[in-house]
């Protein structure tokens, strides 16, 4: 039996996120928000260690509160219990600040075995606050985890730095995070999904969870986003494939790339 | 103010001197290196501006490969002692490890992949860094001190070498708890000969491929074009039909070729975060919905296994 947590974040879908063409700012309002990418992995990997041992899943989810309606996803997907931390000035925090709340909130889960993230976020892909609550709990981890092997009182946790693999022995406590590649997300069925929505969800905020405000100070401040955009000349060649690719190799040769190119 | 240099490829702690340089220069500051125990010229750090090379031994350490947990403990025991106002660590993926615990640790702030850092005025540092699945710039401003900044290598240019040797390498102490984990076992991987990343010429191919035996039609594109070969995302790491090295996006290689040719890749962001800042972008995909053709200079609305074949003709045809 072993206790896992699983933090997962919710974000904007990135892919759907537009500039504005005037302010050349990316458009976030009434972008659709879903679970971050690697945290569904995060969350598959905790469904098969408690597979394999037994256990409970406990998912922790920080965010503005838009953001709870998301975690029925992870509901459906198989967690025990669902923690959502919120604050109605929650898009003011930053790392440091999230990462106190975070920590905090996994404090009320008692004693835990196994602490799951996706190694990043997929609107931030910094890959910050996994390893920096396990930094501030003063616990072991790994990031960017392959191939995940648990046992009873320790997890074997497998990782690729560039052409070495790396193989590490952690006892219980751990904290890991876990790349796309480790496993594929299930996808919850219809009868899991409407059983979601009536599981319930518990609330925190950060005075029940015993932080100051004054502990939640940023560190930094945001000054702006710029959207980076790509100028191309886009020039689509609709016709049928000999007279498109004789216009596109012959654009090809006018720009000059084609160097030595055909033999 | 201090600023510490922490980075275990001495390339990258000679490109953040240069940085650290830059900014305690203008306010009278010093910069101390926290040297890393397999740098075999710890002394050189000095031609590069450090004001100080610390390097640290603790009888805790692990042998073997180190530990994040451990470094990072080392380096908050080093901020003990030095007080700095900034902590540079070089933007690897131990590095953003070491960096993050770091922070935790220390409840600072921390921005990790910083693509810029500068000063504002004489206050306050600012870093740049891609957000949004590389779709966004983001501007951000340090309101306290200590803070955490990893920078990857390549983006800052180092300094010309001094050739005044500038000191001593001092030799100091740092407690550090035994680890409560090991590194069992490490393997080699097999790792493709290719370098994407300087090719003058990329051929990239995505779902639109049926099949792995295909591939032969994309590799023989790149071979006329005097080019290499790249996939996207699912190619190399949910088909793994090509290694990773192969593999262009934002968690795989960036490149910036002169011709880069996308053939059957939708072009999710992330994918276009890996190949950006190539020169002239071409793409192939029968969706004329598909994003790539937004990011394409040129691009052909058709079925890569019709229009590749009459590419080939094209290019073997002309002289």
């Amino acid at each position: 039996m072993v206790n896992i947590a699983v933090l997962a974040k919710v974000t904007v879908d990135v892919q759907a996120v537009k500039v504005d063409a005037e302010t050349n700012e990316p458009i976030l309002r009434g972008v659709p928000l879903k679970i971050s990418d690697f945290d569904r992995n995060a969350m598959e990997e905790a469904l098969k260690i408690k597979a394999k041992l037994g256990g409970k899943i406990s998912v922790v989810t920080a965010g503005p509160p838009e953001a709870k309606d998301q975690m029925r996803q992870l509901i459906a997907m198989g967690a025990d219990e669902a923690h959502f931390v919120t604050d109605v000035s929650f898009t003011s925090l930053d790392y440091s600040a999230v990462c106190r709340l975070l920590v905090a909130a996994l404090a009320k889960l008692g004693k835990l075995d196994i602490i799951l993230a996706g190694e990043a976020s997929i609107d931030q892909y910094s890959g910050q606050m996994g390893p920096r609550i396990a930094g501030a709990m003063g616990i072991p981890s790994v990031s960017y985890a392959r191939k995940i092997t648990p046992d009873k009182d320790a997890v074997l946790v497998e990782r690729e730095m560039g052409d070495i693999i790396e193989e590490y022995n952690i006892p219980y406590p751990a904290l890991v995070t876990v790349n796309k590649e480790i496993n594929e997300p299930r996808l919850p069925n219809m009868m899991q999904i409407i059983g979601a929505s009536k599981k319930p969800i518990t609330e925190w905020r950060p005075d029940t969870l015993g932080v100051p405000a004054e502990k939640l100070a940023p560190m930094s401040r945001l000054l702006g986003l710029k959207g980076i955009t790509m100028k191309r000349k886009n020039v689509i060649f609709t016709d049928e494939p000999p007279a498109a690719a004789q216009k596109l190799v012959e654009a090809l040769r006018k720009e000059g790339v084609l160097g030595g190119g055909a033999q | 103010m201090t600023i510490l240099v922490f980075s275990e490829q001495d390339t990258t702690v000679n490109e953040l001197l240069a940085k650290s340089k830059e900014i305690a220069g203008s306010i009278d500051g010093q910069v101390v290196v926290i040297g890393f125990p397999g740098s075999a010229h710890p002394e050189n750090f000095f031609k590069h501006g450090a004001d100080r090379v610390v390097m640290p031994s603790s009888p805790g350490l692990s042998a073997g490969a180190p530990l994040s947990v451990q470094y990072s403990e080392i380096l908050q025991n080093a901020c003990a002692e030095f007080k700095p106002e900034v902590i540079m660590i070089g933007s690897t993926r131990w590095g953003k490890e070491v960096a993050a615990r770091l922070a935790g640790a220390l409840g600072c702030g921390c921005a990790l992949d910083c693509t810029s850092v500068s000063m504002d005025g004489q206050k306050a540092i600012v870093v740049e860094r891609l957000v949004l699945g590389g779709n966004a710039n983001s501007r951000e401003l340090f309101t306290s001190f200590p803070a955490v900044i990893t920078v990857p290598a390549k983006v800052i240019p180092c300094l010309p070498e001094a050739s005044s040797p500038g000191g001593e390498v001092e030799h100091r102490q740092f407690e550090v708890s035994p680890a409560r984990m090991s590194l069992v076992k490490t393997t080699k991987r097999e790792v493709a000969g290719v370098k994407l990343d300087l090719a003058n010429v990329v051929v990239s191919f995505g779902r639109g491929l049926k099949a792995k035996d295909d591939i032969r039609m994309i590799s023989d594109l790149a071979a006329a074009l005097h080019g290499e070969m790249g996939c996207s995302r699912p190619i190399a790491a949910d088909l793994k039909w090509l290694p990773k090295e192969h593999w262009v996006g934002l968690s795989g290689i960036k490149v910036k070729p002169k011709v880069y040719v996308a053939c059957g890749i939708s072009g999710q962001i992330q994918h276009l975060a890996g190949m950006r800042d190539s020169g002239i972008i071409v793409a192939i995909n029968k969706d004329k919905d598909a994003p790539i053709f937004k990011a394409a200079d040129y691009g052909i609305i058709g079925d890569i296994y019709k229009v590749v074949p009459e590419m080939m003709n094209q290019l073997k045809t002309c002289h």
